[in-house]
């Protein structure tokens, strides 16, 4: 299966020189559109699915939402990143109620062909990981403040005990704790959860203007 | 002024953490005395340990004079008298502070005032626990991992009142045990369960919510953070029903919401799926074989 990319530099998921822009087709020859970045989202049944890239935003912000019955050829996808670390290779594919399960199978033929792992969710804020991780990292921040344990014990426990490659504390810092409270924010804005309340630690970056 | 420990004591060595915790005190030279109150549970333990030991002389990780001296400094018991001289007892009893405090009591009568004591406990307060002794002063949180004899993290806590000196004594003795420490305070769950009873309890509630399904979510987190296991499969693991007990110990405590166990989890539970051990949870299993060796 065949894709083309319409590409902005800007990109998170596939940001310059990246390999899956080079293995793109010509766009009169692809069965799968990318729209990469933050552009308008065609309707073009022409394309099995037509992907759309998303930073914080639901795919309902870019295709309009009716009365709980939306849905067409285009699929949302996000490729995670921590802060501007080098992309992961999994990609989030968002799904509407209605998304023709046509476009979910292209949409992943594609990407998987070209390495990445997908998982397929539905359209909430965070999506699948940072509705998972940005609690836990608000709680490591918080453990911190209160002096439950050092930063290095805090992370140490968690690749000790739990097997993870690196602590949450380190990992959000790299990934910018300006970076935490945007996405944070905009979480606890949606769902209204205190657990999705930015840490104060993110909430002095962000007034500090860091990344 | 700290004391070197020779005997350390195990309560609950019958228990899934108790035999890994004597294990782990055997092979680092002390003697040991494993008690607890099920014989058919010691012998089970003994045979097991013994099992264990002979995994590692084929594995080459020791010979077999080595195998003969730790099982030789390991001894078993129901009889609490025979923690009289137990420089160190660590417990690993039900995870019930009335169990709990009760033990320490009858510890008093037969150890000698030197004596420390170290709770295993996951989710109470090493403060209450040391309540039940007249000796609070001497009680300390020694928090194994799963499994104790190949874990090597220890989280240790002081109570309100313990003695620094003991504190460090203990803390000394775990870094001998070839484990490593890490200090926390004694609030519910110290650091692991703190964050990962509410983490594991945000993925079902994202399943129940219809994000995603429990392959998509464990997938998605084991190549985007290269976690070695996702969250679900994590929890088929624990097992449901431990994960509401993790649940009702926390959030009473604490209040947050995302401690409370989700109705999802308790649906599950009424349905028998109570993960791995069951054979079915967030996943479907073919055997119910627990991992460890
Ligand atoms: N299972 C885990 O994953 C895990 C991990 C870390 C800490 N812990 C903690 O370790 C402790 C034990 O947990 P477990 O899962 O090994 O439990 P378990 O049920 O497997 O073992 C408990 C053992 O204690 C014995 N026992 C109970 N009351 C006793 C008493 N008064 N005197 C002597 N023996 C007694 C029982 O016969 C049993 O063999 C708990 O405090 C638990 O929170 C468990």
């Amino acid at each position: 299966m065949k894709y083309f990319v319409q590409e902005n530099p800007q990109s998170r998921s596939f940001p310059g020189g990246d390999p899956f822009l080079a293995g793109a087709s010509a766009r009169n020859e692809a069965d799968v559109l990318v729209i990469t970045g933050d552009a308008a989202c065609p309707q073009d049944t022409k394309f099995s699915a037509v992907l759309v890239e998303l930073d914080l935003e639901c795919l309902g912000a870019r295709t309009g939402e009716g009365d709980g019955e939306e849905g067409s050829n285009v699929v949302g996808f996000a490729r995670y990143r921590n802060g501007n670390e080098p992309p992961s290779s999994l990609i989030e594919l968002v799904r509407q109620k209605n998304t023709a399960a046509g476009a979910i199978e292209a949409a992943k033929a594609v990407l998987q062909a070209a390495g990445f792992s997908v998982s397929v969710c539905t359209d909430q804020p965070g999506r699948i990981i940072d509705r998972l991780v940005r609690p836990k990292y608000n709680v490591a921040l918080r453990f911190l403040d209160e002096g439950l344990a050092s930063r290095a014990d805090i992370d140490l426990t968690c690749q000790l005990g739990l097997g993870y490659p690196d602590g949450p504390i380190e990992r959000v810092i790299r990934g910018g704790l300006g970076r935490h409270y945007d996405i944070a924010q905009a979480l606890f804005e949606t769902y209204g959860n205190p657990g999705f309340a930015p840490a104060r630690r993110s909430v002095v970056a962000k007034q500090r203007r860091e990344n | 002024m700290t004391k070197t420990i020779q005997t350390v004591g195990v309560c609950g060595a019958a228990g899934t953490m108790g035999a890994g915790i004597a294990i782990v005190a055997a092979r680092a030279g002390f003697r040991t005395i494993a008690f607890d109150k099920s014989p058919e549970g010691l012998s089970r333990a003994a045979q097991n340990t013994a099992a264990f030991f002979d995994k590692s002389v084929q594995r080459g990780k020791m010979d077999t004079r080595m195998r003969d001296q730790i099982l030789a400094r390991l001894s078993a018991t129901s009889e609490i008298d025979a923690l009289s001289d137990c420089d160190l007892v660590i417990e690993a009893v039900f995870e019930d502070i009335g169990v709990k405090k009760q033990l320490l009591a009858e510890l008093d009568a037969v150890c000698s005032p030197e004596t420390i004591f170290a709770s295993n406990t996951s989710t109470l307060s090493i403060t209450e626990i040391a309540s039940g002794s007249t000796r609070p002063e001497r009680v300390v949180g020694m928090h194994f991992c799963l499994p104790a004899q190949l874990m090597k993290l220890v989280e240790m806590t002081p109570g309100i009142l313990t003695d620094p000196g003991v504190f460090a004594t203990a803390w000394n003795w775990t870094e001998q045990s070839g484990q490593r420490p890490v200090r926390t305070q004694d609030k519910p769950g110290f650091i692991l369960n703190a964050l990962l009873v509410p983490f594991n309890n945000d993925a079902i509630r994202a399943v129940e919510a219809g994000v995603a399904s429990a392959d998509d979510i464990d997938r998605a987190i084991k190549v985007a953070l290269g976690y070695k296991m996702g969250p679900l499969e994590l929890i088929d693991l624990i097992g449901l029903d431990t994960q509401i007990r993790l649940c009702e110990a926390f959030y009473p405590t604490t209040l947050d919401p995302r401690a409370s166990a989700p109705p999802l989890l308790r649906r599950m539970v009424a349905a028998g799926l109570l993960g791995r051990k069951s054979g079915r949870g967030f996943f479907e299993y073919e055997n119910s074989a627990m991992f460890g060796a």
